[in-house]
């Protein structure tokens, strides 16, 4: 990573993809929600980037933020309650935040594609789980029933769903939760997008199936040299497919680096904090740490660094001035006053 | 699927056998003389309560007269009455004016209440959305023949553009129009309500966002996916609404003078002629009964989540 | 409102759906409510809210007129003369005079009071067997609920309005009966078609608590089958059955009026709003304000009602904040 992709925001404002461009950036992007309570800041300048054949993780607690970053990349933000006050999401160097409705449309699905938490809500219940892969190709591609049938057997057969042929009649309420799930992924492969975001796709699953779902996405994502989105809670799930990994608090991304890095020597408190509070089988018999405090209120976020109320190398100067974004060493970023310090400690 | 029709009809007949008996004894064995009363203002004569203590066995145990009533009802005899007429003939008169009402009222609860209720779904918090639902609760408030007098009042002898009385038999469809609207107008604001919530309600669920995020058009969107759902909960009530509208048949036609069901029972009331009582408010009992079976398959056809339990 | 049975059938569709797809789903168990919690917040709520406060001021005002009518007026709502028969409203007759002559303003006023004891007590008497049967029924399960459930269905069947002709002109033909007589009548029949409406809101509501884990944890600490239904399961369900009743009261003063409007409910010399509209029947052409008064006030006060039902169910309900 250059050190300019992360200002670069101003040279960028033209439509249109660009050449040579990322495959997606998001570049300094503000949400906030305007509730009955308040100004609720839910994104306060996030930016990370993601090219083909790249896994980056988002990782955070949930009101970190984000899963609004991903809605706000496919368009799917609630609007109001969330507005956008600034930022762009750009893709292939086109910023879709500017682009028109119609423009947006043709990128969601086939240029960018997304997989929901809860496969069951997320999936029609009154219509067939083929049905809803299939309508996808007949609106946008323009498939004859017939064609859309076979292609959405092979795309059961794909995520490796077990008799495809009966499997595409049935509802999303006869499948199992891990099922479901692949169900989702086939959906979204429909029309071979270039990117994927997952957003906690393996949450609601038992242990032994998250393991085979997160198989199937590093395994399709390969195969298609697909930009992939992954985000989750749970530091442990994304160790072995991610590439980068992304810690997000209170609507900032408090840390950014490759995976391998990140979990030797963290260089954000926040994240030697989620690594320590993971069950460890080398530590057996010690108690487990977790965080202490709450997540802040959106609506009030702490002065200064948002994590100083809960750090526990807090220092006078957390409480008054937002730490900087800024690189400890090349290819990771941090965004807290003492990022060296932590990197270069034991 | 199978299981499940038959579920519900097994269910059914118990529920049939209950209410019509609940009737049955209503109407002819409440403690005292079971003929004060039943030949209009007169005390019957002899010839007909010999008649009829024969004809309804009236000196067997009130079981067995319920179900002998029953067993001639369900060949098509529904007797006579003490003027000799056939009671099954004038309710196969009243009969296609009630239906006629019916499905004039449900037309148009259908088409102004979805219309509303899809429009202030869809567009949410604003100014339209309050004159609907004050509206609606107006409508909900307004007595079924307060509005019926009204509107009597105002288009048919104030303007003059309505018929205030529909005499013919069967009636005309032109005629039915205001007498159906003001049958219909309470459903139809429950029917803008239920529509309503039920938009507001899914256009927010996952699986909404989900065809959003599959990158179809706006109009696919809400025309397969938001309504598609929406619609159960509305199609169901406007199923069984057609069942309570005949029921309730009776104050509009009174209103309106429409020769149909509602007329003749009160008619049977007034003139306290049992038979038709007991024969019409079993009938109505019946549609009702077979028009909740109906919406609950309907259910089932519309909600494939129904169809596994 | 004419015809409560409809009413419920709204109701009872919802309530039927939400059953159905909770059993498809099987158990689904929604975040437990607190019960304090929930009411004080909900009647922090109710007071910013401009619905309630108009229609709490509305039946304020009637239960006022129920109660102590010579606060209102002084005229006497049952002496008639017929030289001012159909003479429209004026300084003295704010409303004018009926077709007999007698002050519209004053019997309006008076009416009141039969509306509202016909329309609270036709609710006392539905919840209460409503109620009871609902909770018993949720609470046992097994055959009880079957047996139970197929009598409310029995009566469920019938359309509301012939089934109120039927069981008034049935106890009727016994014989002339007093005014109070008639009241009674006017109660029973509405509450014994009423009451499977409020048994299906309170059964649902009992299962739902049932379900819950504290419910499982106070039956596996050893509390009793009493304990169990009126500490847990009737707070829980009090919430949908609170909102029923102020609709179903707004209803039945409807229905009372309907009732009496057929010649089948209360009747003269009784002054209620429905007596007042079946009597203006026949004069409504000459004098329109003999149904007008009365009608507006039936209007109003089912109005307030219906409106106060609404405003509640809102804020019991979080998720329509």
């Amino acid at each position: 990573m250059s050190a300019n992709t992360v200002k670069s925001s101003v040279d960028a404002r033209r439509t249109g993809p660009v050449p040579g461009a990322p495959l997606l950036e998001v570049d300094d992007l503000y949400v906030e929600f305007r509730t009955r309570d308040g100004v609720a800041r839910v994104l306060n300048g996030v930016s990370y980037k993601v090219e083909a054949g790249e896994t980056l993780a988002v990782l955070g607690e949930s009101g970190s933020g984000k899963s609004v970053t991903a809605q706000t990349v496919m368009g799917i933000l609630d609007m109001p309650p969330g507005f956008i006050t600034g930022g762009e999401v750009r893709f292939h160097g086109e910023n879709l935040l500017k682009a028109s409705q119609r423009r947006r449309r043709e990128v969601r699905g086939s240029g960018i594609a997304m997989i929901f938490q809860d496969a069951l809500s997320a999936l029609n219940p009154v219509f067939t789980v083929g049905f809803q892969i299939e309508e996808q190709l007949r609106v946008r591609r323009g498939m004859s029933r017939r064609d859309a049938r076979k292609r959405a057997i092979e795309l059961l057969d794909l995520v490796k769903i077990p008799n495809p042929k009966g499997r595409v009649r049935q509802y999303p309420h006869e499948f199992s939760g891990g099922m479901r799930q692949r169900a989702m992924i086939a959906m979204s492969l429909a029309l071979d997008p270039e990117m994927l975001i997952a957003d906690e796709p393996t949450t609601a699953l038992d242990v032994t199936v998250q393991a085979q779902i997160m198989d199937l996405l590093k395994e399709i994502q390969v195969e298609r040299n697909m930009g992939l989105i992954l985000i989750t809670h749970d530091l442990g799930v994304v160790a072995e497919v991610a590439d980068r990994i992304a810690v997000m608090y209170a609507g900032r991304i408090v840390e950014q680096s490759d995976a391998r890095s990140l979990y030797r020597k963290p260089g954000h408190p926040y994240t030697l904090a989620l690594l320590d509070s993971l069950p460890r089988l080398d530590l057996k018999g010690t108690e487990l740490n977790t965080i202490k405090g709450l997540p802040p209120s959106l609506l009030n976020i702490p002065s200064g660094c948002p994590f100083h109320p809960r750090c526990p190398r807090v220092q006078e100067i957390c409480k008054t001035e937002v730490p900087a974004q800024h690189r400890p060493l090349p290819g990771r970023l941090s965004a807290c006053h003492f990022a060296e310090e932590m990197i270069a400690g034991d | 699927m199978g299981r499940y029709v038959l579920r519900r009809l097994l269910q059914l007949i118990p529920v049939f056998i209950g209410t019509t008996f609940l009737i049955y004894w209503l109407v002819w064995s409440l403690p005292g003389d079971p003929f004060s009363g039943k030949c209009g203002d007169r005390p019957c004569p002899d010839s007909y309560i010999a008649f009829m203590t024969e004809k309804f066995n009236l000196d067997d145990p009130l079981i067995v007269q319920y179900g002998k009533y029953m067993a001639d009802l369900l060949t098509g005899d529904f007797g006579e009455t003490f003027r000799g007429t056939s009671v099954g003939e004038l309710i196969g008169e009243a009969y296609p004016n009630t239906i006629r009402l019916a499905l004039v009222a449900l037309a148009i609860e259908a088409v102004i209440g979805l219309g509303a209720g899809i429009l202030t779904g869809l567009r949410g918090r604003g100014f339209l959305d309050n004159v609907v639902l004050v509206s609606t609760l107006f409508l909900i408030s307004l007595p079924v023949f307060v509005t019926g007098f009204v509107l009597q009042i105002v288009l048919g002898f104030e303007l003059g553009w309505i018929k205030t009385t529909v005499t013919a038999s069967p009636a005309p469809w032109g005629q039915l129009i205001v007498p159906g609207f003001v049958l219909g107008s309470l459903s139809m604001a429950y029917v803008t309500r239920l529509t309503r919530t039920s938009i507001a309600e899914n256009k927010r669920a996952d699986f909404v966002r989900t065809a959003v995020a599959k990158g179809l058009p706006q109009r696919r969107v809400v025309g397969v996916h938001l309504l598609r759902n929406s619609a159960i909960p509305v199609i169901t009530f406007l199923g069984t609404d057609l069942g309570a509208l005949m029921g309730g048949a009776i104050v509009t036609e009174g209103i309106f003078n429409i020769k149909g069901i509602g007329n003749l029972v009160y008619r049977g009331i007034l003139g306290k002629d049992g038979l038709i009582v007991t024969g019409v408010v079993t009938l109505l009992v019946m549609v009702y009964l077979l028009s909740n079976l109906l919406v609950d398959l309907l259910y089932a056809v519309l909600d494939p989540r129904i169809r596994y339990d | 409102m004419t015809d409560p049975s409809t009413a419920a059938t709204g109701a009872a569709v919802t309530t039927t759906a939400a059953e159905h797809v909770t059993a498809a789903e099987h158990v689904e168990t929604k975040g437990s409510n607190k019960p304090r919690s929930l009411a004080s917040d909900a009647w922090y709520d109710l007071r910013r809210r401009p619905l309630f406060v108009i229609s709490a001021a509305l039946i304020l005002l009637v239960v006022l007129m129920a109660l102590v009518p010579t606060l209102f007026t002084s005229a006497d709502p049952n002496y008639g003369d017929l030289n001012r028969s159909r003479q429209g409203p004026s300084a003295d007759a704010w409303f004018g005079y009926d077709n007999q002559g007698y002050d519209i303003f004053s019997r309006t006023i008076y009416g009141a009071r039969a509306s509202i004891v016909v329309g609270v007590s036709a609710t006392v008497l539905t919840i209460l067997i409503g109620a009871t049967l609902g909770l018993l029924a949720g609470f046992y399960g097994g055959w009880i609920d079957g047996l139970m459930s197929r009598i409310a269905d029995v009566f469920f069947g019938l359309p509301f309005v012939l089934g109120a002709i039927v069981i008034l002109s049935s106890f009727r033909s016994q014989g002339e009966s007093s005014a109070t007589e008639i009241m009674v009548l006017v109660v029973l029949s509405i509450s014994l078609l009423s009451w499977p409406v409020c048994m299906r809101i309170m059964r649902s509501a009992a299962i739902t608590a049932k379900q819950q884990d504290y419910v499982k944890a106070a039956r596996a600490l050893g509390a009793s089958s009493s304990r169990i239904i009126l500490r847990h399961m009737l707070p829980n369900a009090i919430a949908p059955v609170l909102v029923y009743a102020t609709i179903a009261l707004g209803a039945f003063i409807g229905a009372e009026a309907t009732l009496s409007f057929l010649g089948l409910g209360l009747r003269a010399p009784v002054v209620s709003w429905g007596v007042m509209i079946a009597d203006s029947r026949d004069v409504i052409r000459v004098a329109p304000h003999s149904l007008l008064f009365p009608a507006a006030f039936l209007t109003a006060t089912v109005l307030a009602f219906v409106m106060l039902g609404d405003a509640v169910r809102e804020a019991l309900d979080p998720k329509m904040r």
